[in-house]
C-alpha cells in the first residue's frame, strides 16, 4: 500500500498563501483535544466505578472503600 | 491474567478516555456511555485473554471500537445529536463565540468518513502512536498515517471555506491560534 505524504498544501483551492492553512491545522489540533479533554475531565461516572467494583466482589462489595472517581 | 486490584485500577483509569473516544465516535453521550459499559463488561469477561504488560488502553480501545463498528452497521446512527445532548456535556467553552466555533468544528468532524475520523481521534486526541492506532483499527501503519492526513486535509478545507467569510479579528480565534505556537 502506498503511504501518502501529507497533501495539505494542495487541498483543492482551500490553501491560501500566508499560512492560513497552518493556522487552521493548529486550530484543528486544539479543537480536537479540547473536545476530547472536556469528556476526559469528567472523570469516572459512578456507574462504571460501581460496575467494576461489583464484578470484583460478587457479594456486592459492601466493604470496598469508595474510590476517588477521578474528579478534582 | 486474573482481575487484580491494580488491573482494576488501571481499567478505571482508562474509563475517562474511553468515554471521550466513545463520544467522538458516536456523537451522543447516552450512546457513548452504553458503549463504555459494554466495553467494560466484555473486557472483564475476557480478562484472561489480556496479556500482562501489554498496552491496556489499546486493548480496551480495540474492544470499544469493534463494538461500535458492529453496532454501527446495525443502527446507522439512528440517533443523531438532534437535541444537542453532546454539546450539553461540554462545559468548559469560554463564551458564545467559542461555542459556535466549536460546533462548527464538531459538525465538520462528523462529515469525515468513519475510518478517517477514528484515526484522527486516536492519534490527534487520544495520543496513541501510529503503531498503536493501527493495531486498534486492525490495519497497516501506513494506512493510519494516510487516513490521518486525509482527515486533516478535509477538515482544513471545510474550516477554511467557512472561515473565509468570518475569519475576522476575533480575540477568541486569535487566542486559540496563538496558543498553538
Amino acid at each position: 500500500m502506498k503511504d501518502n505524504k501529507p497533501q495539505i498544501a494542495k487541498s483543492g483551492g482551500a490553501s491560501k498563501p500566508g499560512g492560513l492553512n497552518s493556522e487552521i491545522q493548529s486550530r484543528i489540533g486544539h479543537q480536537l483535544r479540547a473536545m476530547y479533554d472536556d469528556v476526559v475531565r469528567q472523570g469516572v461516572p459512578d456507574r462504571f466505578a460501581d460496575l467494576i467494583r461489583k464484578l470484583d466482589t460478587p457479594d456486592g462489595g459492601a466493604g470496598t472503600p469508595v474510590k476517588n472517581d477521578g474528579r478534582d | 491474567m486474573p482481575l487484580t486490584n491494580s488491573l482494576r485500577d488501571d481499567i478505571l483509569a482508562t474509563v475517562p478516555s474511553l468515554r471521550a473516544f466513545a463520544m467522538s465516535l458516536s456523537g451522543n453521550s447516552d450512546r457513548a456511555d452504553d458503549l463504555v459499559q459494554e466495553t467494560l463488561l466484555r473486557a472483564l469477561a475476557n480478562i484472561d485473554s489480556f496479556q500482562p504488560g501489554s498496552n491496556l488502553p489499546a486493548w480496551l480501545f480495540t474492544i470499544l471500537r469493534n463494538l461500535f463498528r458492529s453496532d454501527y452497521r446495525k443502527r446507522r446512527r439512528e440517533v443523531e445529536d438532534a437535541d444537542g445532548s453532546y454539546a450539553e456535556t461540554l462545559k468548559s467553552q469560554p463564551n458564545q463565540t467559542a461555542h459556535l466555533e466549536f460546533e462548527e468544528f464538531r459538525a465538520a468532524l462528523e462529515k469525515l468518513p468513519q475510518d478517517q475520523r477514528e484515526a484522527l481521534i486516536l492519534v490527534g486526541a487520544s495520543g496513541f502512536s501510529y503503531e498503536d492506532a493501527a493495531a486498534i483499527c486492525g490495519c497497516a501503519v501506513g494506512t493510519i498515517k494516510s487516513r490521518v492526513n486525509r482527515a486533516r486535509s478535509k477538515l482544513s478545507t471545510m474550516l477554511s471555506v467557512d472561515n473565509a467569510e468570518d475569519f475576522g479579528p476575533d480575540d477568541t480565534v486569535r487566542a486559540v491560534i496563538g496558543g498553538g505556537r
